[in-house]
């Protein structure tokens, strides 16, 4: 009777839609949880936590004073506590708690984080006047504010130095973007005007065609620009004095007092005198720096705005190369090549090239792209520029064509499959009105097959967005100093180097000097990622769902 | 264009189905078929069919499926050129010039012969552009010609009053019957000499076939109109001359009425009679 009833039930297909239902239910709980994991790694490390002040005593050494934001707290067990050298004994406990303690100061202490053993850690308070100082360099800095000086005289002492402070700050900081502004526009475009010059003379050098006159001509227009920059730069001297001129005295945890001057400062803020309102807005202003600004300090701070640029321009610019490639080769293998032998070869061909590692595309493109074809292009178009390369070396163009090559087989197949799902008939009704082959294709079937591409383009910018190894080879930096995209002539720099996302995390979780710090970095990085993939995925899907309403196939 | 702005004046609700009597010796022959066989690779489809189709008048092919009816229909303006493995053996005279012949346009004779086919199969384009469609290949771009041929075209149809004021929508939102008929004018817009149609009712509802029937009708006195049905009784109703076909030959050829009323093979009396087919 049992063994009827288990027969019924597998028969029922049920445990069959069980499986199935499983199957999606592991994949949309591991989509999610991957999400839910780096969204709240990564966005939680915007949050400004409470400083804690308390006193630290190691059994057997002097009490120290410790101050700085709990980052983690996990159990250990003991032995390895006392295989690190402290006063525990194994015996009486088997695990012991331990915090991570940030505590900054890093030209004071050398390393920002500190292992602190939980139950050793007394009078733990919060003070409101704790001040945490984000600083260009030497990473954050807290403790207490003590005096606020204007050009080396003391304006402000104790509890009034806090409200002079902050618009000293925001006066630095407003001269810091004046000077940025001034250093990247027009002396950047100054700097690119005299390497043109300097570019001109050694070409008429190579040329042997330097002339007295041409001479005489740079040399004027060398000065008018050195002009210009000897009027930039008085004006830039003066910033920067003006910039320099304000600075605090601050004083540790260990009571050491330091003097910061506050061209050094990006923020100063009272983490534990702020009310939920004033947390929620730092937060928020945490956020957008990081997605708006430049990074600072190795990658570890600020911002990753020119790796998000440059991700975007590169897949911008290989969907441009990608499509009419794809498309023109899809075209020629199904409208017409000769279906037979050679054809199937080359549709085999070509859907084994979307297996090949990306790796292997990165060195094609080092060794063919950079090496082989920038190479001569610098021989022959930039010989002046030599042994500098110009597009001989790694660069945006190589990078988004050594992506295009990688994604054009998903572009190619996506399109054929395109066009053999266009009904025979209409193909016969335009024939039949008196166009030719190549009229039908371009009036009828190209433009009811573009849904098709664009789910091409969208996998193969799904695809290339992701990409990080190939990247490494033909043109991606730790840093770039300019966008590719700028105000200097030509505007778009493609032979220039660019930050990428993907890089970017590579590079910050496991390149940087300063791990700790990095760490919850590498998860709002990789969030962004996702979500740059998304949005450009999304833009694509909703551009062929508009395609596909408009081009509807005739049902039946 | 001259003629094309003479045509466009034409009333067509004047034209009715002529009443005169039939006569294959004095009619103007449009196309003519001295000798041809068809084949696919080694198989061959058509067996040395002969017939010369009258100018001006409705001729039905009909037969049991596969006879050769709609492969005979595609050689008129070579539509069988894009099958790979066909080959066609002997010619086909329209206007008593050989359209197999080295020198043919065949884009110019698809012009001059157009086509409706079984399914209705507009373009995924506006009312508007389908029926321009034909024009614009051939360059005509001026915005008032195109105007007049499409109302023309589409009153030719019989489609204007239906569909007149949503001509910047998509074809594809019309009824079955509708686009078949925006098929026909889309056709007629670039004033073929013959008009092909392969089984234009099969996909229809009746009053939609209906309603192609009484265009085939209107439109013979324009054209010279070549239809391929599986239906007997819509040859009787819209035809002038029928050809029988079986197995890739023709069997007979005649008036309409003494195809269907007094058949000279027993051939096409067993099937106009249903006795297989």
């Amino acid at each position: 009777m049992k063994q009827g009833n288990f027969t019924t039930w597998f028969k029922s297909g049920s445990p069959w839609v069980w499986m199935n239902a499983g199957a999606v239910a592991i994949a949309v709980i591991m989509t999610l949880g991957l999400l839910l994991l780096i969204a709240v790694r990564g966005l939680s490390h915007f949050w400004p936590a409470d400083v804690i002040e308390a006193e630290y005593t190691i059994p057997g050494q002097p009490t120290i004073t410790l101050i700085g934001e709990v980052t983690t707290r996990e159990q250990v067990p003991t032995e390895r506590l006392h295989g690190a050298g402290l006063p525990v004994d194994p015996e009486k406990t088997e695990f012991m708690d331990r915090e991570l303690l940030k505590v900054g100061n890093r030209d004071l202490y050398g390393a920002d984080f500190r292992w602190i053993v939980a139950d050793w850690l007394e009078n733990e308070r919060t003070p409101e006047d704790i001040v945490v100082i984000e600083r260009r360099e030497w990473g954050n800095f807290y403790g207490y504010l003590l005096q606020v000086k204007q050009a080396g005289q003391l304006i402000a002492e104790g509890d009034q130095a806090w409200t002079a402070l902050q618009p000293a700050v925001d006066r630095a900081l407003g001269i810091y973007d004046e000077i940025h502004a001034l250093e990247t526009g027009a002396i950047g475009k100054i700097n690119a005007e005299l390497e043109r010059i300097r570019l001109r003379e050694r070409g008429y050098e190579l040329d042997n065609a330097l002339t007295d006159d041409r001479k005489a001509q740079l040399e004027a227009e060398r000065k008018v620009q050195n002009d210009l920059y000897a009027e930039l730069e008085a004006n830039l001297i003066d910033l920067y004095r003006e910039f320099n001129r304000d600075s605090i005295r601050v004083r540790a945890m260990d009571g050491r007092e330091k003097d910061i001057n506050l061209s050094a400062v990006v923020r100063v803020f009272q983490p534990n005198a702020m009310g939920p309102t004033a947390k929620v807005g730092h937060y928020f202003s945490k956020l957008w720096e990081f997605v708006s600004d430049e990074p600072r300090e190795a990658n570890t701070e600020g911002g990753v705005f020119p790796a998000i640029f440059g991700t975007v321009m590169m897949v911008l610019l290989m969907s441009i190369i990608v499509t009419p490639f794809g498309v023109l080769a899809a075209v020629y293998l199904r409208e017409y090549a000769k279906q037979g032998a050679v054809t199937r070869t080359i549709r085999i061909a070509v859907n084994n090239l979307a297996g090949v590692p990306s790796i292997v595309y990165g060195v094609f493109g080092l060794g063919f792209f950079i090496y082989l074809l920038g190479g001569n292009i610098d021989q022959l178009f930039f010989p002046e520029s030599l042994p500098a390369p110009t597009l001989g070396t790694g660069g945006l163009l190589w990078a988004s064509l050594t992506l295009a090559l990688l994604t054009v087989p998903v572009v190619i197949v996506a399109t054929e499959e395109g066009l053999t799902r266009i009904p025979r008939s209409l193909r016969e009704g335009s024939l039949a009105l008196g166009a030719t082959k190549s009229e039908t294709l371009w009036k009828v079937i190209l433009p009811m097959s573009s849904p098709a591409m664009m789910t091409g383009l969208i996998l193969a910018v799904a695809r290339a967005a992701g990409e990080v190894a190939p990247l490494m080879l033909v043109g991606v930096v730790k840093l770039a100093p300019t966008l590719p995209l700028n105000g200097n002539y030509p505007y778009l720099h493609l032979d220039q180097k660019f930050m990428h996302l993907g890089f970017h995390i590579y590079d910050v979780g496991f390149q940087s000097p300063n791990v700790e710090a990095a760490r919850p970095l590498v998860y709002a990085t990789a969030l962004l990622l996702v979500g740059v993939i998304a949005a450009l995925n999304f833009a694509a899907v909703s551009i062929r769902n508009h395609l596909r309403e408009k081009y509807k196939a005739l049902e039946n | 264009m001259s003629n094309t702005t003479k045509t466009h004046a034409m009333d067509m609700s004047a034209l009715g189905r002529s009443q005169q009597e039939l006569n294959m010796d004095k009619e103007s022959i449009a196309l003519e078929v001295p000798d041809l066989s068809l084949f696919y690779d080694t198989k061959q489809a058509l067996h040395n069919v002969s017939m010369r189709i009258p100018r001006n008048r409705v001729t039905a092919f009909i037969g049991p499926s596969g006879c050769g009816k709609s492969t005979l229909l595609r050689c008129f303006n070579r539509m069988n050129d894009l099958v790979d493995s066909c080959r066609v053996d002997g010619e086909i005279l329209l206007d008593g010039k050989n359209i197999y012949g080295k020198d043919v346009n065949v884009t110019e004779l698809r012009r001059r012969v157009g086509m409706v086919f079984q399914k209705p199969n507009p373009f995924p384009k506006s009312i508007y552009e389908n029926v321009a469609y034909g024009l614009r290949i051939q360059g005509v771009n001026n915005k008032r010609t195109l105007d007049e041929v499409v109302e023309w075209a589409l009153k030719g149809a019989a489609l204007w009053d239906e569909v007149k004021d949503r001509l910047n929508e998509s074809a594809l939102g019309m009824s079955g019957g509708q686009q078949q008929r925006l098929c026909i004018a889309r056709t007629i817009a670039v004033e073929p000499e013959v008009l092909l149609l392969d089984e234009p009712a099969s996909a229809l509802d009746p009053i939609s076939t209906l309603k192609i029937e009484e265009l085939i009708n209107e439109l013979k006195s324009k054209f010279t109109i070549v239809i391929v049905t599986h239906n007997m009784q819509q040859a009787a109703r819209v035809s002038d001359y029928t050809a029988f076909m079986y197995m890739g030959e023709l069997i007979e050829f005649g008036d309409t009425n003494t195809l269907f009323t007094n058949p000279s093979k027993k051939q096409t009396e067993d099937y106009i009679t249903g006795r297989y087919g």
